[in-house]
């Protein structure tokens, strides 16, 4: 089984973490720039968080024969003080020729303010402008179906954007069918106690179709689980899905999105 | 795809042992001291709907421990999600 680990914050994560995801068939990760944790106290933090992403992670993971690619922006936890967010997003674009980034994310909310709704506006614009693809993370538990309606209603006045290209991530069963009817690709993000579980993620898939949508892991520093994907092929498996449409949610899928950036090569 | 037989047969004990456990948690509260909390009311009003007769139970717990407020402040008043709406939050 190969399989590509969509979403995934491997700078949190251990080296055998690595060794276990390449002896599960997975074949290339893609890592969001987010909060560590902790809020940084410079833009200079950041500045090496990016080349921690663009330069050693790429370096860690071929050691293992996995691809590492990544997403860069300012998390929207941090984004909530506009100067310092502004200061940070004046560092992306030098980092933005590197050969494994993609495109802009994890951009998004948080607390759903004011504050965190305009960088992350001024983060699509960015995107826009440069024809790159976006990752958009939505608010965790209660704040998330206000989050994702504020999300989907800012994107809807960007009359350039190409919604095929951004996928909505950490939908759960009342985000879902906002997301996907709206023309946008979405993520599920299995998790061992918040966001989805395999049968969840699986009952979404079932009821909703295979279009537009991929699953990941999101492992951090947090409770999550690095070989959460495969795991949740096992589940699939069990509930009597074909071969075929595993390799499709957990390879073609997350394949396809992620090719309409040319740097992504599998 | 798999009969209702089947999943019975490969989730009912997992889907139990998670029944039992909801229900140690309330016995659990009601015997210790302290204040009423909105997480517990929350929590009691979603479980309402897990008898309702209809196919989106999942999605109608996820509603009913949302935040529904239409209001957008400038700064985060506060930092974290704590699984239920705040009441004044709620209400506002």
């Amino acid at each position: 089984m190969k399989y590509i680990e969509p979403h995934g914050h491997m700078v949190s994560r251990t080296t055998d973490d690595y060794e276990k995801l390449a002896l599960s068939g997975c074949e290339a990760i893609c890592e969001p720039a987010f909060w560590a944790g902790f809020d940084r106290s410079s833009a200079d933090g950041f500045y090496d968080y990016f080349r921690q992403l663009t330069e050693y992670e790429p370096k860690r993971a071929a050691k293992y024969g996995i691809k590492h690619y990544s997403w860069l922006c300012i998390n929207p936890k941090e984004a909530d003080d506009p100067g310092f967010a502004r200061e940070v997003m004046s560092l992306i674009p030098q980092f933005l020729d590197c050969p494994t980034v993609l495109g802009i994310g994890e951009i998004g909310l948080n607390k759903n303010t004011r504050n965190e709704l305009t960088i992350f506006e001024e983060h699509v614009q960015l995107a826009v402008d440069r024809d790159l693809p976006i990752l958009i993370h939505t608010p965790h538990l209660e704040d998330k179906l206000k989050g994702t309606r504020l999300i989907l209603d800012s994107l809807a006045s960007f009359s350039q954007l190409d919604r095929a290209k951004v996928i909505i991530d950490h939908v759960e069963e009342h985000t879902i069918s906002h997301v996907l009817d709206s023309g946008y690709w979405a993520g599920m993000t299995l998790y061992p106690e918040s966001k989805c579980s395999p049968n969840r993620a699986i009952d979404m898939l079932e009821l909703y179709g295979p279009e537009r949508l991929w699953m990941n892991s999101a492992c951090d520093w947090g409770h999550s689980d690095p070989l959460a994907v495969p795991k949740c092929a096992l589940e699939m498996k069990r509930r009597q899905h074909s071969a075929q449409s595993i390799e499709n949610i957990i390879y073609q899928n997350p394949r396809k999105f992620l090719s309409q950036s040319t740097r992504f090569t599998l | 795809m798999p009969s209702k037989q089947d999943l019975l047969d490969l989730q009912f004990i997992d889907v139990r042992h998670k029944l039992i456990d909801i229900a140690a948690f309330l016995d659990r509260i009601d015997r210790h001291p302290g204040e009423p909390d909105y997480r517990y009311e929350a929590l009691q009003k979603a479980l309402l709907t897990l008898l309702l007769d209809r196919p989106d139970r999942a999605r109608a717990v996820l509603e009913s421990l949302s935040d529904h407020s239409t209001g957008v402040t400038e700064r985060a008043p506060f930092q974290g999600a704590f699984g239920a709406a705040l009441p004044l939050i709620a209400d506002h």
